[in-house]
């Protein structure tokens, strides 16, 4: 919804807020999560902004809400309400409002640093309490600076300034989240200089209604809580569709000629272009995959783009489109090609009848508003289409991973017979039961797979964790290599024991890996293993959303045999006579490695 | 200001706050509203300030007792 979308105007937003929410609880296929919102000031005002953005996101959030500054509390020494909500995620928002003893001038260094090790020791209490009753991930502020320093810049350097001590407490905090996954800071101090620290800080309505900033400020708050909260679900944009001409570089290549493009150190205006190519070339490494979608003739965007001072080189772009067909178009295309979904893109472009024609064309992709090249980077960055809530081995290889697969293309190209070119990739899989190193990687499938998904169960890491180690459930990760390269984990099946079944309550895969036959090697394993286990059937289920199409006859596919029906479409499969089941993977070799 | 025509602005703020049309007089108070509680309170103070680009200090938010009185401060305050 254009009202939500970066960058927003708190005013609207808040004053609208009935309406907006009226209409986002509209949207079909939301996603429910229950939120636990601990504060240690008034967040009344802070939980219906965060429903809003979340709303926005496709998340449909149910709350629960501490009395007021009752964060601690509820978290030590136990809440009935919360512990029955169950909360997916819990969100302690303190600030600097919230620290309980400050350094007095009087105080010896010793002192100061025993203040903080119990400031800090008070909260990890917290943390690790939260931790062992919910499992669920947490999202805790750190500290923003005060809106007054006593000691004036000396309080930077000065351990009985303010300002110090919280630079020191925000250093334990981010310790703490380097060492806890599932442990997420909300970087309320970057966000409040940001905003400006004079808006953020409102002291009327903190003595009036304890409000820990400004009202003005917290549909900024929010957003970035949503952000945090977008990305953990998996609800992370993944590729960026870009233009050239003013976008990439200044000027318009088919008339200019790529000798005049505006591009380099030489002028303004091209030193700006050049380091909004290198932000994008740092996003790419973060995994954010580049994709080029130009309104130009071929001839001329690759002339363009190999124009001696680009900084993005064309093994940094995934695929180069360049031609004269709508862009909302190319961009369908693209996705396909790529087998991610049109809304899993931004799309880049500096021309607003393109950017209008993609937002009506491609509901949900991501479309900043470009105005002047020196303002790219911030519309891109601050929109939080990719916010980071870890860096996996995996998305730092991604792109490098949908390299191979072009290869991979190239290859097939070249096989009359499908079979041959699978042979021929010198497929190995390790299928094996979840272990600690791959659950980080598997929770994020769970969160991310949208197509090749039987149930679309979303699992947080901790849940992975708990399945991994129950007697009666059976745990499969997936990851494939071939001979161009490593896909990592790519497929996840989870299996409960139902008396003589194992019934199969989530399947799922990567796209990348399509039709490539690791479905039937999990298979075989799945099927192994449940024989082992002494059972004789497996069930499976299908439950239809807008994207899993793709997998609705999956089951049957596999040999399984229809038992029920609903009228939404979900259904019910049953596989008998595993002991006289025939292996159905021919190409890849399965757990030969070490 | 005109009072009618900080009364036709109100009107739209609270119609946004409130997702409704609101029946506004000088003697309407929180109690004559429906979901006019002390949160909306606060959300409605902030867009009535924000529609007329004024900031109420504490202690005029303290005397805004019904709708009269805030028509009284705002026509004091916003510029003409």
């Amino acid at each position: 919804m254009q009202e939500l979308d970066y960058p927003f105007d708190s005013r609207v937003v808040r004053r609208k807020k009935l309406s907006l929410k009226r209409k986002l609880l509209e949207q079909e296929g939301l996603m429910d999560k229950k939120i636990a919102v601990l504060g240690g000031s008034t967040t009344a005002e802070i939980k219906d902004m965060l429903e809003l953005f979340l709303l926005n996101e496709g998340i449909r959030p149910s709350f629960f809400e501490s009395e007021y500054a009752q964060y601690w509390q509820d978290a030590v020494f136990g809440n009935e309400e919360l512990k029955a909500l169950k909360p997916d995620i819990i969100f302690i928002h303190t600030t600097s409002r919230n620290i309980s003893e400050y350094p007095e001038l009087s105080d010896p260094e010793e002192e100061i640093s025993r203040k903080l090790d119990r400031e800090r020791e008070r909260f990890q209490r917290m943390w690790d309490q939260l931790s062992q009753d919910y499992s669920c991930p947490i999202i805790q502020n750190n500290f923003e600076y005060p809106p007054f320093r006593l000691l004036g810049n000396l309080e930077a350097a000065d351990p009985h300034g303010r300002v110090n001590f919280i630079s020191r407490l925000n250093a334990c905090f981010a310790e703490y989240a380097r060492h806890h996954s599932s442990f997420y800071l909300n970087d309320i101090n970057y966000q409040a200089a940001e905003y400006g620290l004079d808006r953020w800080h409102d002291l009327s309505v903190w003595y009036l209604y304890k409000y820990a900033l400004s009202l003005e400020a917290i549909p900024f708050l929010a957003f970035q809580v949503s952000n945090i909260i977008k990305s953990i679900f998996g609800r992370n944009k993944k590729a960026l569709a870009l233009d050239l001409d003013n976008t990439l570089w200044g000027g318009v290549v088919g008339d200019d000629g790529p000798e005049n493009l505006e591009l380099g150190p030489e002028t303004g205006l091209g030193e700006a272009y050049l380091e909004f190519q290198a932000y994008l070339k740092e996003l790419s490494k973060c995994g954010i995959l580049l994709t080029v979608i130009s309104k130009n003739d071929e001839e001329n965007a690759l002339a363009g783009l190999s124009h001696p001072q680009m900084v993005l080189k064309s093994k940094d772009f995934i695929s180069v489109t360049a031609n004269w067909e709508p862009k909302s178009e190319n961009l369908k295309k693209t996705a396909q090609s790529l087998n991610l979904l049109p809304e899993s893109f931004v799309f880049v472009d500096d021309n607003p009848a393109e950017r209008e024609i993609v937002r009506q064309q491609v509901s949900g992709a991501g479309i900043p508003e470009l105005s002047h090249v020196e303002g790219y980077i911030a519309a891109l960055d601050r929109a939080g289409y990719f916010e980071a809530t870890t860096l996996s081995g995996d998305d730092l290889k991604r792109s490098e991973m949908y390299r191979e697969n072009a290869k991979r293309a190239e290859l097939q190209a070249s096989f009359s017979d499908y079979g041959e070119y699978l042979a021929s990739l010198e497929m190995k899989a390790e299928i094996k039961p979840f272990s600690p190193v791959y659950m980080a990687r598997i929770a994020q499938l769970t969160n991310k797979s949208n197509q090749f998904n039987l149930t679309t169960r979303r699992y947080t890491e901790e849940e992975i964790r708990m399945a991994s180690a129950e007697k009666d459930t059976v745990t499969l990760y997936g990851a494939l290599a071939d001979r161009f390269g490593d896909n990592g984990v790519v497929s996840v099946v989870i299996a409960r024991e139902e008396g003589e079944a194992l019934r199969i309550i989530l399947w799922l895969m990567s796209c990348r890996v399509l039709k490539r036959g690791m479905e039937d090697a999990m298979m075989d394993e799945l099927v192994r293993i449940a024989v082992k286990r002494g059972k004789v059937r497996l069930i499976g289920e299908y439950i239809p959303t807008q994207k899993n199409r793709m997998v609705k006859d999956f089951y049957p596919g596999m040999g399984f045999v229809q038992t029920a029906g609903a009228e939404d479409g979900s259904a019910e499969y049953e596989l008998t006579g595993l002991s006289g089941y025939e292996k159905k993977n021919r190409f890849i070799r399965v757990n030969e490695g070490a | 200001m005109e009072r009618q025509e900080i009364y036709a602005r109100l009107k739209e703020v609270f119609a946004d706050v409130f997702d409704r049309e609101v029946e506004l007089h000088d003697e309407t108070t929180a109690s004559d509203v429906e979901g006019w509680d002390s949160l909306r309170h606060i959300m409605l103070i902030s867009a009535v300030e924000e529609e007329f680009e004024i900031k109420f200090d504490m202690k005029a938010v303290r005397e805004l007792k019904n709708v009269g009185a805030m028509v009284d401060v705002i026509s004091e305050m916003a510029a003409p």
